[in-house]
């Protein structure tokens, strides 16, 4: 699976929490949370989904690392090449809250 | 036509999902409705045999109109027939008493099975020409239009009338501040371990198996109310009508505007987990307009959880006829004092609306305080 392959899963993804955005035209460096207006029910069934999707483990305390599209997609890069290749880099982390707050708003 | 809320008066068939002669049980599916909170699927209170039905699709009705004609089960050797509406608490009415207009320009014909890939396919059905009898709007018009202009991705979910919501908000809040005499409390939960236990439940479960501080917050409050029942129920023309269970409407916002209130029933006795797979499951239909009626009549709370990106602390206006309405707003870090030292600490206000007529502040304070309780023991919730 390539970096684009990832990218498309994501953007996919986004788009089936924020159907009415167009979740490709999104700024790589904007928080996923503002632009899309997601709340953490929806984070939720983002890490779900990409979980299920990519067969891979994502930890809640790595939640901060998926904060905008290009963070999201270099973790998950990483997280799939881990599964394949030994060594790793560690990413950095990207810190926006904890994890495991509230959840929809009214 | 069950009542989906105060503010509801009548309501469009849209089609039958169970046929004359089938047989059905309590939470069964029977039909689909049209109102003001988009499509909803009908859900029966009775046992028994669809002896016929009483109400064509596409008729509007009154609330109270009895839908399906039930015969008893076969234990019942002769076959006592009841009317029933969809409704536990609403009286059988002989007749009913009004029937709503159709709209001025004659209610166009639709079948359900066009009414439904019109829906699937984002096709209006005021734009087209029906070739049926009368002018009925068929599958194949739907189709044929559907295939003239194909549309992308739906901006909104597709079973849902967002101004249609907003009309139903208007009235149920307006007659809320109209005839409840509210009274507001506050005050400030410190989150630290109901937030610790969470995460370090959260270490060892797949993502689909995760919790969301909100679970704990819901038992939370459902625990509260078994001590507190005059916050839990009605108030009527009797006075205050305590509720048959603790069924918390939960608050869910809807993308593009809006918002409902579906119940999770007996929500003081469901587990966390189970208290969270049935918000999740909640939240999900709720945003693609596929919620039971009993979900949206059933609530004898509201609860309102701002979550994350939102602000500190939510007035709540009540839900009529319920009585009270407990939120929570965003959680914060904030300087607390904690053992004599300040130290930071994630905190959240959980405030309480609740209606004079019904309660006093003193037992409203109670029970807010005992919801704060609680939320220092999570293990226990």
């Amino acid at each position: 699976m390539t970096r684009d392959d990832i990218t498309a899963v994501l953007i996919d993804e986004l788009g089936r929490i924020a159907p009415e955005t167009d979740a490709s035209r999104l700024d790589p460096n904007a928080e996923l949370r503002d632009e899309l207006d997601i709340d953490s029910m929806d984070f939720l069934n983002l890490v779900t989904a990409l979980a299920e999707r990519l067969v891979i483990e994502i930890p809640e305390t790595d939640y901060p690392k998926l904060a905008t599209l290009g963070h999201a997609v270099d973790y998950l890069v990483e997280r799939l090449g881990v599964a394949a290749v030994t060594s790793s880099e560690q990413s950095e982390p990207h810190h926006r809250g904890p994890p495991a707050l509230g959840s929809e708003s009214s | 036509m069950p009542s989906l809320g105060a503010d509801m008066e009548a309501g469009t068939l849209v089609e039958w999902l169970k046929r004359p002669g089938d047989r059905v049980k309590r939470g069964d599916i029977v039909a689909v409705v049209e109102t003001q909170k988009g499509a909803i699927e009908v859900d029966i209170f009775e046992e028994g045999v669809i002896e016929r039905w009483l109400v064509e699709p596409g008729t509007t009705v009154p609330v109270g109109t009895p839908l399906p004609l039930i015969a008893g089960t076969q234990s019942t050797p002769m076959a006592k027939l009841s009317e029933v509406t969809a409704v536990p608490a609403a009286p059988v009415p002989v007749a009913p008493p009004r029937v709503e207009q159709p709209p001025a320009a004659g209610r166009v014909r639709v079948s359900p099975a066009a009414r439904r890939l019109a829906a699937e396919r984002g096709v209006s059905l005021d734009r087209l020409t029906g070739s049926g009898p009368e002018g009925a709007i068929l599958y194949g018009d739907v189709e044929r239009a559907a295939a003239a202009e194909p549309l992308p991705r739906p901006a909104v979910p597709k079973r849902l009338d967002l101004a249609e919501m907003r009309r139903a908000i208007a009235a149920a809040m307006a007659r809320s501040k109209r005839e409840i005499p509210h009274y507001y409390l506050s005050t400030t939960v410190d989150l630290t371990r109901s937030l610790a236990w969470t995460e370090a439940a959260n270490v060892t479960r797949p993502p689909a198996q995760r919790l969301l501080l909100v679970a704990l917050l819901l038992k939370a409050v459902a625990l509260a109310l078994g001590e507190a029942p005059e916050f839990n129920g009605f108030f009527t023309a009797e006075g205050f009508q305590p509720g048959a269970g603790i069924h918390l409407g939960t608050a869910i916002a809807i993308r593009g505007g809006g918002l409902v209130a579906p119940a999770i029933r007996d929500a003081d006795k469901l587990s966390l987990d189970e208290l969270m797979a049935q918000l999740r499951d909640l939240v999900a239909r709720a945003r693609s307009g596929a919620l039971r009626s009993s979900e949206l009549s059933d609530p004898t709370i509201t609860v309102t959880n701002l979550g994350e990106r939102s602000v500190e602390t939510v007035f709540g206006v009540i839900y009529p006829p319920q009585v009270a309405l407990v939120g929570f707003g965003m959680p914060v870090e904030r300087p607390w004092v904690v053992a004599g030292k300040i130290a930071p600490r994630r905190v959240i206000t959980a405030t309480l609306a609740a209606d004079h007529r019904a309660s006093d502040g003193h037992r409203g304070a109670l029970f807010l305080a005992d919801i704060d309780r609680r939320l220092q023991s999570p293990e226990k919730l």
